[in-house]
């Protein structure tokens, strides 16, 4: 067997084994088979490239194994962050994968011009460069810029930045890219192609950041899933430029789970694609005039514990201020005291709540909330005319009324969880400012509604200690 | 389960054109076939994907995508390169490893989580 039939036959093996690694993810149980598979795949692809090189006189590999250490030292803390910091983690990793797409496409123009290897810039390895160069830096940027506005990092704006003309930049300086790109295809060894080639690097690096300025912290989870399907998509990129079947194969699996995530995160805000990309969501909305002023009715922790104690079902609807106040563990507590009560407690999770796709049901998973608990939105909706009370942890737009019924809010469409057909809703709000979406919630001044103003973290903890103390005095 | 084994075979012959190495138009229809298929096979397995685990699963296929590590070693080892390309594909393996490493670890720190109510029966 030669060399060459090892190394793909190490491929292949990988190639299945991403494969599973993705089918065991459809359920926890099965899950953390899929890690394994995940990780043995990866080991037999580096094994085999290894091989690979080695059987064609590679070198440097001091410096490649310097490089390995160096990543591993930096990877194993980023993956010890508190879950609260997974978007940023995430979006993070999107930048890294982005940059490592980017470096490989550039070295490898660097090394086919210096040679003047005309065979291998041919028409489609040039398109494939091309591509790789433009999807990855400007993941690499764009994800860096997302991964800074989730750590809220002071001197990237969190609000949506936009200005006049901001898509018709935007889309211009993406046509000059693409532009010099297709000049590139034609004529890969003029003496113009390297500083055509550096400015399309230039041109998808301030693109990157162009794209995320005017995207505002509601959108994050569509924006995440949609980096990931271009981090994806540079990989496959590279395989193309590369002729290598199993970076096409792990790249088209890691651009599809971002397309699908998309998607998802789409659906459940009722937007198209072009719309979060290009629509600014969360620009203030024009002042109703003429409205009476309405008035929130706020409550203590203590008589809404009583009325928790008395419900037969509770239903949770938890948002990024759970997150925020990283509130999960006393919610776990409020949820234990509830259990003891024998009342019935639900979490309703919105595919939008948090700042990632899933991102609730990670953070209630590490409060050791069994995952039995956790309902998905078109699951749970039935049964909210049912509960006693809808309690909402730092969610807004999630439960804003006003996207069934108000057509000017920009919101209107949305799927949402039907909080307000409970018998009574509880809301704890930070403050009495509108939500992300910078519109006034009806929810909060319906007649069902009281309002728990306070820290979220601060508030259910009242409601659980006061739902224990209780206890103890029967 | 037939998805999956009309993928292999397609792989399989595939795979089966590199033989011929260089940088042919055959090499070139058969990767586009790779990825059609792959892409297929992709969305089919993540629409089964559970809700709940929507979060590891992007962390997972973070570390899949880190597969660039392979390109990043070829482009590294080359003997003939000049010394920038060596640069730019080890900066290149830093950054894959630092996937891999962080996106399995905390894929599965996370996985450990999720847990079955008690009583639910395992």
């Amino acid at each position: 067997m030669s060399a060459e039939t090892l190394v793909q036959l190490l491929y292949l093996v990988a190639t299945g084994l991403f494969i599973l690694s993705l089918r065991w993810m459809s359920s926890p149980e099965t899950a953390r088979r899929g890690v394994f598979a995940g990780v043995g795949a990866m080991a037999l692809a580096v094994a085999g490239t290894l091989a690979g090189v080695a059987a064609g006189g590679g070198t440097h590999y001091l410096w490649i194994l310097l490089a390995f250490l160096v990543g591993t030292g930096v990877g194993y803390p980023l993956a010890m962050v508190p879950l609260t910091a997974v978007p940023q983690r995430t979006a993070l990793s999107h930048a890294f994968g982005g940059l490592a797409a980017g470096l490989v496409g550039t070295a490898k123009f660097v090394l086919y011009y210096g040679q003047g290897n005309a065979a291998a810039l041919a028409p489609y390895v040039v398109i494939a460069l091309v591509a790789e160069i433009l999807l990855g830096y400007l993941t690499f940027t764009g994800s860096l810029m997302a991964a800074g506005k989730l750590q809220e990092v002071h001197w990237i704006p969190q609000r949506p930045v936009t200005y006049p003309g901001q898509n018709m930049l935007n889309m211009g300086m993406m046509v000059v890219a693409v532009a010099l790109g297709a000049a590139l295809v034609g004529n890969p060894l003029a003496p113009w192609a390297p500083a055509a080639f550096l400015a399309v690097i230039v041109l998808s690096l301030v693109f990157g950041v162009m794209l995320i300025l005017p995207i505002g912290g509601a959108d994050m989870p569509t924006v995440i899933s949609i980096l990931n399907a271009y981090a994806g998509l540079s990989a496959v990129a590279m395989g193309f430029v590369l002729n290598n079947k199993l970076l096409i194969t792990a790249g088209a699996l890691d651009g599809s789970s971002g397309l699908i995530l998309s998607i998802i995160m789409c659906k459940a805000m009722n937007r198209s694609f072009a719309n979060v990309l290009f629509g600014a969501f969360g620009q203030a909305q024009p002042a109703v005039a003429g409205g009476e002023a309405k008035v929130y009715k706020a409550d203590t922790p203590e008589s809404a514990a009583q009325v928790l104690a008395q419900a037969e079902l509770v239903v949770i609807v938890p948002g990024y201020g759970m997150a925020v106040a990283q509130a999960q563990h006393r919610v776990r507590e409020l949820y234990d005291q509830l259990k003891k009560r024998g009342v019935a407690v639900k979490f309703a999770i919105h595919p939008v709540a948090g700042r990632m796709p899933g991102h609730m049901n990670v953070l209630l998973a590490e409060a050791e909330i069994p995952y039995d608990d956790l309902v998905e939105m078109d699951t749970i909706n039935p049964d909210l005319p049912h509960a006693d009370v809808a309690l909402i942890i730092g969610a807004n737009d999630v439960v804003n009324p006003a996207a069934r019924t108000d057509k000017g809010s920009p919101i209107y469409g949305m799927p949402i969880i039907d909080a307000d057909k409970a018998r009574t809703v509880y809301a704890i709000k930070r403050s009495k400012n509108p939500g992300f979406a910078g519109i006034d919630n009806e929810l909060y001044f319906l007649d069902k509604t009281f309002m728990l103003f306070g820290d979220a973290k601060a508030v259910v903890g009242e409601l659980a200690k006061q739902l224990a103390g209780e206890s103890g005095m029967h | 389960m037939t998805d999956f084994s009309g993928f292999a075979i397609a792989l399989i012959q595939a795979s089966g054109d590199h033989g011929a190495g260089g940088h042919g138009q055959v090499d070139f229809m058969g990767a586009l076939f790779v990825f059609m298929l792959a892409t297929f096979i992709g969305l089919m397995a993540i629409q089964r994907v559970s809700r709940l685990l929507h979060t590891p699963l992007m962390s997972l296929t973070n570390a899949i995508s880190a597969i660039a590590v392979v390109g990043s070693i070829i482009v590294s080892a080359d003997k003939d390169a000049p010394v920038v390309v060596t640069a730019l594909g080890l900066v290149a393996i830093f950054c894959s490893v630092t996937n891999i490493v962080s996106g399995f670890l905390i894929t599965d720190r996370m996985l450990k989580m999720f847990k079955k109510r008690e009583g639910a029966g395992k």
